[in-house]
C-alpha cells in the first residue's frame, strides 16, 4: 500500500466514525461546539500518532501474549502527557472536555489502530496511518459539531453567524440532539457514498 | 446530598448514556437481543462497584500519600484490566454458570469508557466512600437500565421499514436520541 493510500484509507474508506462507528462517547458529547470538537481532534491524532510510533517501533519485541496490556500502559502514558498539557496551556479547553481527556484511553479507536495496524507495519507508515485517522476523526467532529453549534446556537467559533431573529435550537446543544444530529449525518454519508457507488456502476 | 437523591441522579436524572455519553460503545454493539444486553447491563454492574471500591482504596492509601495523583489514568487503568482479567479467571473457577453467562462480556468491558468514566467521576468529584459506593450501583443501574429499554426498541426497529440510507446505526441512533428526549423530562427532578 503507498503512502498516500494508507493516509487516504483512514479518512475515506475506514473513517473512524462515519464507517466503523467507534470512539462515540467523546463524539457524542463534546460536539457541542467547533472549538471542542477540534481540541478533542488535536488530542487525539497527538496519543494516536504517539502510540502509534512507539508500539510500531517495539514491535518485534513486544510478546504476543501480553500484547493488549503493553498497548493499553503505552496509550496511557501518552493520555497523560496529553492531559497535563491541555491542563497547563488551555485551561478553558481543560474545562470543557473534562473527564473525556483522560477517557482517550479507552477509546476504540487507538487500541484498534495499535493492533490492526502500528503492530503489523513499519514506523513511518505507522504515523502516516496515524495522521489519517486521526484527520478522519476530526474531520468528522468537525462536521458534527458546526452542525451543532451553527443551529444550537447560531454561531461559529463563538462568533455570531446568523440574524438575532433565528431562534437557536436549543435542542441541539442538549444531549438528544447529539444522537438525533449524528444519526442523519451518517444516513446522509450513507446516501452519499451509495449514490457515488450506483454512478460509479453506471459507467 | 444525601444518599438517596445521590442515588436518584446517577440513576436516571444524569443517566450516563442519555446525558453523560459514557459506555456509548457497548450500548450501541450489543443492544440487539434483549438477553444479551441484560448480560452486558448486569456483567458492567459488577466490574463497576469492584473498581470503584478498589480504586478508592489505591487513590487513598497509595496515589495520595505520594503525591502520585497525576498518575490517575494509567493506575486506573491497570486496575481495571488487571480487575477484569482476575473476575475471568475467577468466575471460571467458582461459578461456571455465571462464567458462561458473562463470559462473552467480560473481556469488552476493559474498554468500556463507563468503567474508567464513573472511577474518574468518583475522585474528581471527591466523594466519601460510602457515596462513591452509592454512585458506583447507581451509575451502571442506570446503564442497565438504557440498554435494556434500547434492546427493547431495537427489536422493533427490525422489523420496520426504515429508508436504505438510514438503515443500522443511524436509525440506532435517531432512536436513541428520542430516548434521550424522554429522560431529558426527568432534568427538573429535584428531590
Amino acid at each position: 500500500m503507498n503512502k498516500s493510500k494508507i493516509f487516504k484509507n483512514g479518512i475515506f474508506e475506514e473513517n473512524p466514525i462515519f464507517s466503523q462507528q467507534i470512539g462515540m462517547c467523546a463524539t457524542l458529547a463534546i460536539t457541542t461546539s467547533l472549538l471542542n470538537g477540534i481540541g478533542m481532534g488535536i488530542a487525539v491524532i497527538f496519543v494516536l500518532v504517539g502510540s502509534n510510533i512507539v508500539i510500531s517501533a517495539m514491535r518485534k519485541i513486544i510478546p504476543d501474549d501480553v500484547r493488549i496490556p503493553i498497548f493499553v500502559i503505552v496509550i496511557a502514558t501518552f493520555t497523560t502527557i496529553v492531559d497535563l498539557l491541555i491542563h497547563a496551556f488551555s485551561f478553558p479547553l481543560y474545562q470543557a472536555l473534562g473527564v473525556f481527556i483522560p477517557l482517550i484511553v479507552v477509546n476504540c479507536i487507538i487500541i484498534a489502530r495499535a493492533e490492526a495496524f502500528a503492530y503489523k507495519n513499519g514506523v513511518v507508515d505507522s504515523i502516516i496511518d496515524g495522521l489519517g485517522m486521526g484527520a478522519g476523526y476530526t474531520l468528522a467532529l468537525m462536521a458534527l459539531s458546526s452542525v451543532r453549534e451553527i443551529l444550537g446556537n447560531g454561531s461559529i467559533f463563538g462568533f455570531q453567524i446568523l440574524p438575532a431573529s433565528y431562534e437557536p435550537m436549543m435542542i441541539i446543544v442538549q444531549p438528544p440532539g447529539a444522537f438525533i444530529a449524528l444519526g442523519l449525518l451518517i444516513g446522509l454519508v450513507n446516501y452519499m457514498s451509495r449514490k457515488k457507488k450506483l454512478k460509479g456502476d453506471a459507467q | 446530598m444525601s444518599l438517596f437523591s445521590l442515588f436518584i441522579t446517577s440513576f436516571i436524572v444524569n443517566n450516563i448514556i442519555f446525558s453523560r455519553f459514557l459506555g456509548i460503545c457497548p450500548f450501541l454493539g450489543v443492544s440487539k437481543k434483549i438477553d444479551t444486553a441484560a448480560g452486558m447491563g448486569l456483567a458492567v454492574i459488577f466490574v463497576i462497584v469492584l473498581a470503584s471500591v478498589i480504586a478508592y482504596l489505591v487513590q487513598i492509601f497509595i496515589l495520595v500519600p505520594l503525591g502520585l495523583e497525576y498518575l490517575q489514568t494509567i493506575a486506573f487503568i491497570l486496575i481495571i484490566a488487571a480487575l477484569v482479567q482476575f473476575v475471568e479467571m475467577f468466575l471460571k473457577k467458582s461459578s461456571p454458570g455465571l462464567y458462561k453467562a458473562l463470559g462473552i462480556y467480560l473481556p469488552l468491558i476493559t474498554t468500556n469508557c463507563a468503567v474508567l468514566g464513573v472511577v474518574l467521576i468518583n475522585v474528581q468529584k471527591e466523594y466519601t466512600f460510602m457515596e462513591s459506593l452509592v454512585n458506583s450501583v447507581a451509575t451502571p443501574a442506570g446503564f442497565l437500565l438504557a440498554i435494556v429499554l434500547f434492546a427493547v426498541v431495537r427489536e422493533k426497529i427490525e422489523l420496520a421499514d426504515v429508508p436504505e440510507s438510514l438503515q443500522g446505526s443511524s436509525i440506532a441512533l435517531i432512536a436513541a436520541g428520542l430516548m434521550s428526549i424522554a429522560f431529558l423530562g426527568f432534568s427538573g427532578l429535584s428531590i
